[in-house]
């Protein structure tokens, strides 16, 4: 549907996007994840049409974009602040994109009337730019830009500007939108949680270049790199060497914990180094020496913090200077006992919860 | 707090207070002279009078003047408003090399001494073998009008977000649509602000007005010329009465109206 080919932009000295393919498919809800500065945002403008790629070429259902100028794509985007225009009420917003669509006057008021339904805003037709809230005009910008029917949404970091509830609130909505509407949604986010929320796809950017393209549960289980590791949710990372590969399973030995045994990492050189990844929800905290376990680990309970339906606790290592991420589900209140500093915990975690990841 | 602000009340009245009457007191004098009987400009005052507005109305010179000054100001206002926009509109809304010192040359009006400006101008219309006209009165008032609409219509195209307009190209205007549908209707406070404010400069510039015109002359020239006629002043008052009359309705709409503006832009903010 849409296809970047060895996309380049460079601002002066900077390059903003570096040699950038990738394939967005016809109905997918895209994401573009990254911090911000990784290129993200030019990547999106350059399918609006904003900015024209410095090399390489965008395709639009395999038609070359470089010659059509943003008004002729058949895109529309949908604005970081929205960019509602405050001279028009809302209805005169979303008419805007109607004038050159040769629909009659009835026509158009109809269609209005129709997505105005569609954004749960009827009635709110002559309400002004000002006199709506932040998740209103979020709303008015998404029918402003579906009026026009595109083959592809574009948005910029739209639910940015609103707080934690009303953004969640509006991740579902979004997303049951992009599902009734059947358009194809390239969505530009730096919050990762979001990305996997709401996304088919996402590519991770980082520095102008795309590190991976995965599903949210690829990304996150199974990260193929330490950036990506790090970016999506938290991670613990252990530097080690490989004694044993066999294809199925592999033995790490590790300074901090020990022989590490992990079922993933396909056919690797004994004496390499590795990196072993555990995320902090994956291991756990037993006072008791676990007999069962394959892999263990000795420490000592540091600080913690309560976030209502799980605490993160922090746990040192002998031999490792940072102390390891664990996540636990508060499911019941005796969990105060084991945040209490300063007591000896064995940390465990199975074989199939172990990333193996290039050592950088 | 309040009581804070209550004690500075009483040191800084005074001082505003003295700071207005200083400002105010010498320009409340000519409507007042205006109204008075006798053709010597002193107290005390004599009987209250039109005669010298009924004067005014009937010196055609006068009037002659006035017209040509409203002339040249409208077309001026118009004129440097105009580039003024377009230039306020590049430098803010494009990557332009050399920016800054692009910016600065526009400027150097504003700080050049007008007699400097009005001489300078003088030679190079000379060598020329351009007439003196109120053609070039108007031109030379542009050069110093250009800038001034340029600062008024910078600050207010920085005021309203740029997405706006590729919003409107998005929704599929070209970039000329985009400028009459979005950017002219955002900047529209910004233009009415510019043309009061150089008209006003225009309509009361001496200098290059007095270097620049030949025999047809601006209210300003035709003003100073009069004043070595002692017989003529009272109808000047009545004049400089009525233009102060003018200028305060007028400024007093454009402030009125960038208000509005800026309270639009507070609206758009996010």
């Amino acid at each position: 549907m849409i296809r970047f080919e060895a996309v380049r932009k460079s601002f002066g000295h900077f390059r903003a996007v570096n040699d950038v393919t990738l394939d967005i498919r016809r109905g997918e809800f895209f994401s573009l994840l990254g911090p911000s500065g990784c290129g993200k945002t030019t990547l999106l403008r350059m399918v609006a049409g904003f900015e024209a790629p410095t090399s390489g070429e965008v395709y639009i259902d395999d038609q070359p974009m470089s010659v059509i100028p943003p008004n002729h794509r058949p895109v529309n985007m949908v604005f970081q602040n929205y960019a509602i225009f405050p001279h028009l009420d809302v209805r005169g917003n979303i008419a805007f994109g109607l004038r050159k669509s040769g629909l009659s006057k009835d026509e158009q008021s109809k269609q209005i009337d129709e997505i105005l339904e569609l954004i749960k805003l009827p009635g709110f037709g002559s309400r002004q730019a000002d006199q709506l809230s932040g998740g209103q005009r979020q709303r008015v910008a998404l029918a402003r830009a579906l009026i026009k029917k595109p083959k592809v949404l574009l948005l910029d970091e739209p639910l940015g500007a609103l707080d934690k509830k009303l953004r969640e609130q509006m991740q579902i909505e979004l997303r049951s939108l992009q599902q009734q509407v059947g358009i194809t949604f390239v969505f530009v986010t730096h919050d990762q949680e979001e990305a996997l929320t709401l996304s088919d796809r996402i590519a991770v950017m980082s520095e102008g270049s795309v590190l991976e393209i995965a599903s949210p549960t690829e990304l996150y289980e199974t990260p193929k790199t330490s950036f990506v590791a790090d970016f999506i949710g938290t991670m613990n990372f252990f530097e080690g060497k490989i004694t044993t590969s066999d294809g199925q399973n592999t033995n790490i030995e590790t300074p901090a914990l020990g022989s590490v045994h992990a079922t993933t990492g396909g056919q690797l050189a004994a004496g390499s180094d590795i990196l072993v990844a555990i995320r902090p929800e994956k291991l756990r905290l037993q006072f008791e020496r676990p007999p069962q376990a394959k892999n263990i680990a000795l420490g000592r309970m540091g600080p913690s913090a309560y976030l209502g339906d799980r605490s993160h606790l922090y746990v040192q290592l002998e031999n490792r200077k940072e102390p390891v991420s664990v996540a636990l589900q508060n499911l019941e209140s005796s969990a105060d006992r084991i945040r209490t500093p300063d007591q000896d915990v064995w940390l465990s975690w199975s074989p199939e919860s172990v990333v193996l990841l290039p050592a950088q | 707090m309040a009581y804070a602000a209550r004690r500075r009340f009483d040191g800084f009245t005074i001082y505003a207070v003295a700071y207005l009457v200083f400002i105010y007191l010498p320009v409340l004098f000519l409507p007042l002279f205006s109204f008075n009987s006798s053709r010597y400009i002193a107290f005390p005052l004599k009987e209250f009078t039109l005669q010298w507005y009924e004067e005014m109305l009937n010196n055609p010179s006068l009037i002659e003047a006035l017209l040509n000054s409203v002339k040249i100001g409208v077309a001026v206002a118009i004129a440097s408003t105009l580039m003024g926009t377009l230039a306020a509109k590049a430098v803010t809304r494009y990557r332009i090399p050399g920016r800054g010192p692009l910016i600065g040359v526009i400027m150097v009006p504003l700080v050049i001494p007008e007699i400097i400006m009005g001489i300078a101008l003088l030679i190079v219309l000379n060598l020329g073998g351009i007439d003196l006209s109120l053609v070039t009165v108007a031109l030379g008032h542009m050069l110093l009008c250009v800038p001034f609409s340029m600062l008024v219509m910078i600050s207010r195209m920085e005021g309203f977000d740029k997405n706006m307009e590729e919003a409107a190209r998005d929704l599929g205007e070209n970039s000329w649509g985009a400028f009459w549908r979005v950017t002219f209707p955002l900047v529209l406070p910004g233009i009415v602000a510019s043309l009061l404010l150089t008209f006003t400069i225009s309509f009361d510039e001496f200098i290059l007005a007095f270097f620049l015109s030949s025999t047809d002359v601006t209210l300003p020239v035709f003003i100073w010329s009069s004043l070595r006629f002692p017989r003529k002043i009272p109808a000047i008052l009545a004049l400089g009465a009525t233009i102060l009359v003018v200028s305060f309705v007028v400024v007093t709409f454009a402030e009125w109206f960038r208000r509005r503006g800026v309270h639009v832009k507070t609206d758009t903010g996010v």
